[in-house]
This record gives C-alpha cells, sequence and structure tokens, in this order.
C-alpha cells in the first residue's frame, strides 16, 4: 500500500488529524494507566492467607453479662462447638487473617535497642496453627504447656516475673528472612519489649496479618501461646469441609446460643467473606475503572467512527476517479484502513510517552510503582484494534462507491 | 435572531443524523462517566460540616517512645484516658467532648424483640451543639448531668423506631447493658462523612450512623468497653481499670474554637500541658503536638484515600478525551459547510451572526448530550450501588448541584468546542467560497 498519497491528504485535513490522532494519544495514555491500576488491584485481591480459607467459619458473640470466669466460658464454648457433628477442629484466636482488627508488637533483636526494627501482628490463641491449616516448614508447633493466660501474662509484665510470661513463638518465613536473612530462625530470640523474649520454636511457610494493607509487611507475623478468656473481640475459628459449611455454621450458633441464651452473635461468616469483605474496595475500584476504561474506548471509538464517515462522504469524488481509474474495492478498503492505521500509530506513539509522563506524575503524588513495559504493548494493541473496528464500516461503505460517481458534478 | 438560528441549526443536525448521534453520545458518555465518578469521590472528600469545619479543632499529642512513634512523624490521633480528662477539666475551649465508641447491648422496650449490639459513642452534651446534631425530639444532656454520671441516653431516629416505635420516646426507659436509661432526646438521621469526630476508630466511613449516645462519665463508670485501643506497652493492670490509667489510646476529642486568637491560645495551652507531662516523666520522646482544624486534620490522616485522587483524574481525562472528540467532529462537521456560510456572508450576514448561528448549533448539541449524560449518569448512580461497598455507595448522591454542573459542563464543552470551528468558518471569504463551488 503506498503510504505517501494518504498522507499529502492527511495534510490537507491538519487540524482534525491532529485533533484525532490527540484523542488516541491521550486514550492510550490513560488506558495503560488504568490497566496497570486495575492489574494491580488484582494482585492485591490475589494475597496469599496461607490459611484453609474455604474450610474455615468465623464466629463472635458478645456476652450481655460478662461471664464470671471468661477462661472456662472460652473452653465451655470449644468443647461444645467440638460435639457439633463434621466439625473438624476449633481454635480461639483474638484475630483471623484479613479480618481487619488486629492486635501488634514492636519486634526488637536485641531488648536495648532504642528503635523497633519493625511491627508484626500477634496471633494468641490454642490450636491455631492446625485449625487454620498453616503449613510448618520447620521447628514444631505450639505446645499446651507453651500457654499462658493473658491475665498471668500481664501480671508478669508489670512485676517483671519471666517465668508468668510466654517463652516461645512462631514466625512466618518472611519475617525471619527479613530478621535473619539467610540464617537459620529456629532458636533465636525476639523481644516484644525488653523483658518479653521469644525463642523461635518453629517456622510457618504463610499466614497473612488481619491488617494486610501493605504487601511488604503482610507477612510480619507471629503466633505467641498467649490464652484468652471469652470476650466479644476473640473469635471462635471452626474447620470443616467447605460443602459443610453452611450446616456447620448454623449448628455452631444454636449450641452457642443454647449455651447462654443471652449473648449476641456479632459475626458469623465464612473466610472466603471475610476475603472478598477486606479486598471490597479493591475490587470496587477495578470494578470502577474497568468502566471507564470501556467509555473511554467507547467514545474514542465513535470519534473515529465520525470522523471517518465524514472524511468518506468528502472524498466521494475522489473515490470515483481512483475506481474509475481501476482501483478495486479492496484498494478503497486498504486506503483508509491504512490511514486509520497510521494516525492509530502516531496517536500511540504520543499516546506512550503521555503514559509514562502520567505514570512520573502519580509516582511522584501518589506513591504509585513505575509502569512496567508490558502495559505499553497492551495499550498499543487495543487501541490499533479499536482503530481498525471503528474504521471499518466507513471504509466499507467507502469500498462501495460506485465508479460512476466520478462523472457526476458536484 | 435566536429562533432563527435554532431552527437553521436544528436544519443542519437533521442533515447528518448519524454525525449528530456521535457527538451527543460522545458528550453524553464523557460528561456521565465524569460526574458519577465525581459524585463518589467527590462526596468521600467533601467537607462533613463546612459550615462549622474552619472552627473545629483535634488536639493531638505525641506521648509515646521515639520507638513506638510513626514513621511519617504525625502524632497519634487519639489521647490516653488521663489526657482527654485533664483537657475536659481544664476547659479552654467554647465547647469540647471527649468521645470513644461504645457498643452497648440494648433491650428493646417492646416484647418480643432479641437484645441487640448498638454501635454508639460516648460524648460529653457539648457534643450535640458543638456539632449541629439534628435533633427530632427533646435535646441533649446538661452539664449537670455530664458531672452526675447521669443514665441518660440519645437515640437515633432508627433506634427509636426499633425500641419505641417511633413515637416521641424522650422521658421514656431504655434497658441498656443491664441498666434503665432515660432518653432525653431523639436525634434524626446523623451520619457526617467522613466520621471525623472518630477517624482513629471508624478509619473516615461507616454505612450506619451512631445508633446511641450517652454521657461520657456514664460509659465510664458503667465500665462500657471500647472500640479501638492503640498502645506502646501492654497496660499494668488488667480490664478497664487498667486502661483508664495506661499510655494506651483510645479516645478522640473535638474542640470548638471560635477565633485566630482562641486558637492561638489553645495550642499554647497544649504545648504547656505537654511540656509539664513530659517533665513529670508520663511523656517520652521528643515534643509533637498538633492542633489542626477539620479540613487540615482530615487532609493530614489521609482520610480519603489516595486512590480517590487517582480516580478524579482518570474521570477527568475521560472528559478531556470526550472534548477532544467533540471538537474533532464538530469541526469536521463545520468546516464543511463553508458553501453555506460564503451564500449566507455574500448575502449580508456579518461575521457575528455566523458565529451566533454555529454556537447556537454547537449549544442545542451539547444540551442535547448533556441531557443524554444526565440520564447516563443516573445510570451510572445504579451501577455504583451494584459495585461500590455500601459505606461509599452511600455517600453517593446525585444531587442538585450536579445536575446542574452536569449540564454547565456539557454546553460548556461543545460550546467551547464550536468556538474554533466557528470562528475558522467566519473567516472564510465569500468570493473565494463561491467561486470555488
Amino acid at each position: 500500500m503506498d503510504i505517501l498519497p494518504i498522507l499529502s491528504t492527511l495534510r490537507r485535513h491538519k487540524l482534525t488529524a491532529w485533533l484525532l490522532i490527540l484523542e488516541i494519544a491521550l486514550t492510550c495514555a490513560i488506558v495503560c494507566n488504568a490497566v496497570f491500576l486495575i492489574s494491580q488491584r488484582l494482585q492485591r485481591m490475589d494475597m496469599p492467607s496461607g490459611v484453609a480459607e474455604h474450610e474455615l467459619l468465623q464466629i463472635q458473640v458478645a456476652d450481655v453479662l460478662k461471664p464470671v470466669n471468661p477462661y472456662a466460658r472460652a473452653q465451655e464454648d470449644l468443647a461444645v462447638l467440638r460435639q457439633v457433628p463434621d466439625v473438624q477442629s476449633v481454635a480461639f484466636s483474638n484475630q483471623v487473617p484479613f479480618g481487619g482488627s488486629s492486635s501488634n508488637g514492636n519486634v526488637l533483636l536485641d531488648p536495648n535497642q532504642p528503635q523497633r526494627t519493625l511491627n508484626a501482628t500477634t496471633y494468641f490463641g490454642e490450636n491455631l496453627v492446625s485449625t487454620m491449616g498453616v503449613q510448618l516448614v520447620a521447628g514444631r508447633d505450639l505446645r499446651p504447656d507453651d500457654f499462658v493466660d493473658v491475665e498471668t501474662a500481664l501480671k508478669g509484665l508489670r512485676t517483671g516475673d519471666s517465668k508468668s510470661l510466654p517463652h516461645v513463638t512462631l514466625i512466618t518465613r518472611t519475617l525471619a528472612g527479613r530478621l535473619w536473612p539467610g540464617q537459620n530462625p529456629l532458636g533465636r530470640l525476639i523481644y516484644l519489649t525488653p523483658t518479653v523474649g521469644l525463642r523461635v520454636v518453629g517456622v510457618l511457610a504463610s499466614l497473612v496479618r488481619p491488617n494486610a494493607y501493605d504487601a511488604a509487611t503482610a507477612q510480619y507475623t507471629m503466633v505467641v501461646p498467649v490464652r484468652m478468656g471469652a470476650d466479644k473481640s476473640e473469635s471462635y475459628i471452626i474447620r470443616t469441609r467447605p460443602q459443610d459449611r453452611a450446616r456447620v455454621l448454623g449448628a455452631a450458633l444454636a449450641v452457642l446460643k443454647k449455651a447462654d441464651p443471652q449473648r449476641v452473635v456479632t459475626t458469623q461468616r465464612s473466610f472466603d467473606e471475610v476475603r472478598s469483605r477486606f479486598f471490597k474496595d479493591d475490587r470496587a475500584m477495578a470494578g470502577i475503572l474497568l468502566g471507564v476504561i470501556i467509555a473511554l474506548m467507547i467514545v474514542t471509538a465513535l470519534g473515529i467512527v465520525g470522523l471517518a464517515s465524514f472524511w468518506v462522504q468528502q472524498r466521494r469524488r475522489m473515490i470515483g476517479v481512483r475506481r474509475a481509474l481501476g482501483a478495486t474495492r479492496a484498494d478503497i478498503l486498504h486506503y483508509f484502513q491504512t490511514e486509520n492505521f497510521l494516525l492509530a500509530t502516531l496517536g500511540i506513539a504520543l499516546g506512550m510517552a503521555l503514559a509514562y509522563g502520567i505514570n512520573l506524575f502519580l509516582m511522584l503524588h501518589y506513591e504509585l510503582p513505575r509502569l512496567p513495559a508490558v502495559y505499553l504493548p497492551v495499550g498499543a494493541v487495543l487501541l490499533w484494534l479499536i482503530g481498525q473496528l471503528a474504521v471499518l464500516g466507513p471504509a466499507l461503505r467507502a469500498a462501495a462507491v460506485p465508479p460512476v460517481v466520478a462523472t457526476r458534478s458536484v | 435572531m435566536f429562533g432563527y438560528y435554532l431552527d437553521l441549526a436544528l436544519r443542519s443536525l437533521k442533515r447528518s443524523r448519524g454525525l449528530t448521534a456521535l457527538m451527543v453520545l460522545s458528550i453524553g458518555l464523557g460528561v456521565a462517566s465524569c460526574m458519577t465518578t465525581l459524585a463518589v469521590f467527590r462526596a468521600a472528600s467533601g467537607d462533613p460540616i463546612p459550615w462549622k469545619s474552619s472552627r473545629l479543632f483535634v488536639p493531638q499529642m505525641g506521648i509515646w517512645q521515639e520507638s513506638a512513634r510513626n514513621a511519617d512523624g504525625e502524632p497519634l490521633d487519639a489521647l490516653t484516658y488521663t489526657d482527654a480528662m485533664a483537657l475536659m477539666r481544664d476547659h479552654r475551649a467554647a465547647r469540647q467532648s471527649a468521645i470513644y465508641a461504645i457498643a452497648p447491648a440494648v433491650f428493646p422496650a417492646r416484647s418480643g424483640q432479641h437484645p441487640s449490639t448498638v454501635g454508639g459513642y460516648a460524648v460529653y452534651g457539648e457534643f450535640f451543639r458543638m456539632l449541629d446534631v439534628p435533633f427530632l425530639y427533646g435535646q441533649g444532656w446538661t452539664s449537670q448531668e455530664d458531672a452526675a454520671a447521669a443514665p441518660v441516653v440519645v437515640l437515633s431516629r432508627a433506634l427509636n423506631l426499633k425500641a419505641f416505635g417511633g413515637i416521641d420516646s424522650v422521658g421514656r426507659m431504655l434497658d441498656v447493658s443491664g441498666h434503665d436509661y432515660r432518653v432525653v432526646g431523639v436525634t434524626d438521621d446523623w451520619n457526617p462523612q467522613p466520621v471525623f469526630y472518630d477517624v482513629f476508630g471508624s478509619g473516615g466511613f461507616t454505612p450506619e450512623g451512631p445508633g446511641l449516645f450517652m454521657p461520657f462519665t456514664r460509659a465510664i463508670a458503667a465500665k462500657l468497653s471500647n472500640g479501638r485501643t492503640a498502645c506502646d506497652k501492654e497496660p499494668t493492670q488488667p480490664g478497664f481499670a487498667g486502661l483508664k490509667q495506661s499510655d494506651c489510646v483510645w479516645i478522640t476529642f473535638v474542640a470548638q474554637l471560635d477565633s485566630a486568637a482562641a486558637a492561638r491560645a489553645y495550642r499554647r495551652y497544649l504545648d504547656d500541658y505537654a511540656g509539664e507531662q513530659r517533665r513529670a516523666g508520663r511523656f517520652g520522646g521528643k515534643p509533637n503536638n498538633r492542633l489542626r482544624d477539620l479540613p487540615a486534620f482530615l487532609d493530614a490522616e489521609h482520610v480519603v484515600p489516595g486512590d480517590t485522587k487517582v480516580m478524579l483524574l482518570v474521570a477527568l481525562g475521560l472528559l478531556v478525551v470526550c472534548l477532544v472528540n467533540t471538537v474533532g467532529l464538530l469541526l469536521a462537521k463545520f468546516l464543511r459547510r463553508s458553501a453555506e456560510i460564503g451564500v449566507r456572508r455574500a448575502l449580508g450576514a456579518p461575521r457575528g451572526a455566523i458565529h451566533a448561528q454555529f454556537l447556537t448549533e454547537a449549544g442545542v448539541i451539547g444540551l442535547a448530550g448533556g441531557t443524554l449524560g444526565l440520564g447516563l449518569t443516573w445510570l451510572g448512580m445504579i451501577e455504583i450501588r451494584l459495585v461500590l461497598p455500601p459505606r461509599l455507595a452511600a455517600l453517593a448522591q446525585l444531587d442538585g448541584s450536579l445536575l446542574l454542573a452536569t449540564m454547565a459542563t456539557a454546553v460548556l464543552c461543545t460550546v467551547l468546542a464550536g468556538l474554533y470551528p466557528s470562528f475558522r468558518a467566519a473567516r472564510v471569504q465569500p468570493a473565494w467560497q463561491l467561486k470555488s463551488s
């Protein structure tokens, strides 16, 4: 296909051609960045939790009147929950992965260091690792004799009596790698305060924080052997088969209600719901961005259709002359397709530069990462496709112009 | 004359239906997507109490050791019980209130209903006047009732409906967490977003407004447990008593300061207080106090997620693309009509008349596009409700000013888009034009 005649024709429509190029460039730049933003959201929503999510249920209850002995109450509740048919395991935890509300501690490697090394979340509760299906990659799980009651631990903290404090902890592989890169973490000490030293006895493959808002620190997790009493902020975690979840949840609520009819169930959900709730905003944002991209594509396509049909109408005589001189329908079709391809390519080239510019601006002002180069071809291909699709109709109409038009005066 | 131009415009638009439809659709889509995104994010980033926000202040104090502080150097956005009580006692602001979130069990007065936990706040009586909380019945409690830790309660309209069937329940008794409370007021629906009086606990947005309020002093006496707590060290004593004595922060605070001088004085007072506590050994680390007015505080707290601004940029980009698109199409359409312009100029039409004619035509397209955009915005709002989490979707209201903005944007865009083509068209030499055709 000869490009020069196309260019010389376009030179007669400089302003409109440039506007179309500008439109394509803007669309390309916005689409590249929006697709990147969407993919970041999707990536975040895929964040691994390290637990058997499809097999877990969470229940929280609030007592109207405080139980006399909250520890006994918790143990009774756990016992009745274990009796529910199809329940495989039950744990009592201060927090749940992706639950939002979290307990966190400052980690020190040396009890006397002035600044914390990092901030990690602390899971408390018995049976946690086995119930949630967290994979232990080194060392051992927590044993019943490791556990200390919350109030005993608090008293130990107050009096400085280290005997009544927990002594061991499990940490995630990520946390171990961050604290002691390339070394064996087992047997090493972590300090939560200068008096609370915890020896690492086990390493977990993965266990996400309840407050995993930042992917870099999402796996900074410890499990500390502290036993809690029944309270509205703690959760019962139940493991069962995926297909039994709804039934088991109903039965579990019934036995908990039966144990104390006065109490109020504040949370009852599967872990799938926990995850979907945690990432709701990300999903919404991705949805809106997708809507904007589609709207943008439609608008650009409409612009191309409009301008192309206008040009076809304007050049009917020229088309007729070309047909009369022996050009085939395909030649005319290709002429308009090539013209659009040229405009789109120019627009895309400009758009890529613009996309990088916008990304730089976003990086500077909104803490976004750099746009990977892989998104540029995505935008380019999308716009080429849109352009070709949009121009097809007008180009076919042009190809249908009969040669006899050449002989008519306007 | 305008009627004539309107007639001309309609005739011209009828001649090229396809192109007209494209322009209208393009404007409609652009305006609608831009307005829908704006509706959501303007609401999310809005001022929750615009008529008063510059007079409401949030005192913050850095009280922990350097090692426990935030990396960005911002002090905590809540106070300890000790400090909140000291600020209340000294009472240096025109109005002020310590605030904490409670969720007591409420036993409805009507039989046959189950107890349920109701989210609310423990506040001082001045809270309602300070934040202009609207009342349906009754009013807030007095400072005497604050001092006496009186068992009184203010209900939300929703809780009043649930507990008392929506009647004027002032003077009635309600069982809250096992004790009788006298209802002194019922608020109208009130849920300003962001939840500026409890950013610490709410994170900024809640789908439901507070269900009940009770005196702060009473909630403390009844040991009603709080929502979020942030600690440097574990409290040295267990339970509520330990929390009250600890360096944990869990109480938010709002003060009304009516003049710049009052704000300065309060800032000085805050610095003096923190200095005193630091000398006494209660506060660690370097002095780090803040007294920001509400807009500045919300900004510093990053209540509005960064995404929101990115989304606004995207929406704006979309509008720009639509504008460029429409300029291109209008240009194509108008420049084609040089023959017609030539005839009109030759017959004596001044340039102004050509401008007016073309601007009328552009305006008609703009109005049509705006009307379409209005409809599409409405559809967009429905989609928003499906896609967005309720707490954000509830914010997205299609209000009158937005409607007006939609129309104005559409017409302005197209008139701007029509300006250049009409300018060029009006400059066409009539003689040259007549000759060539």
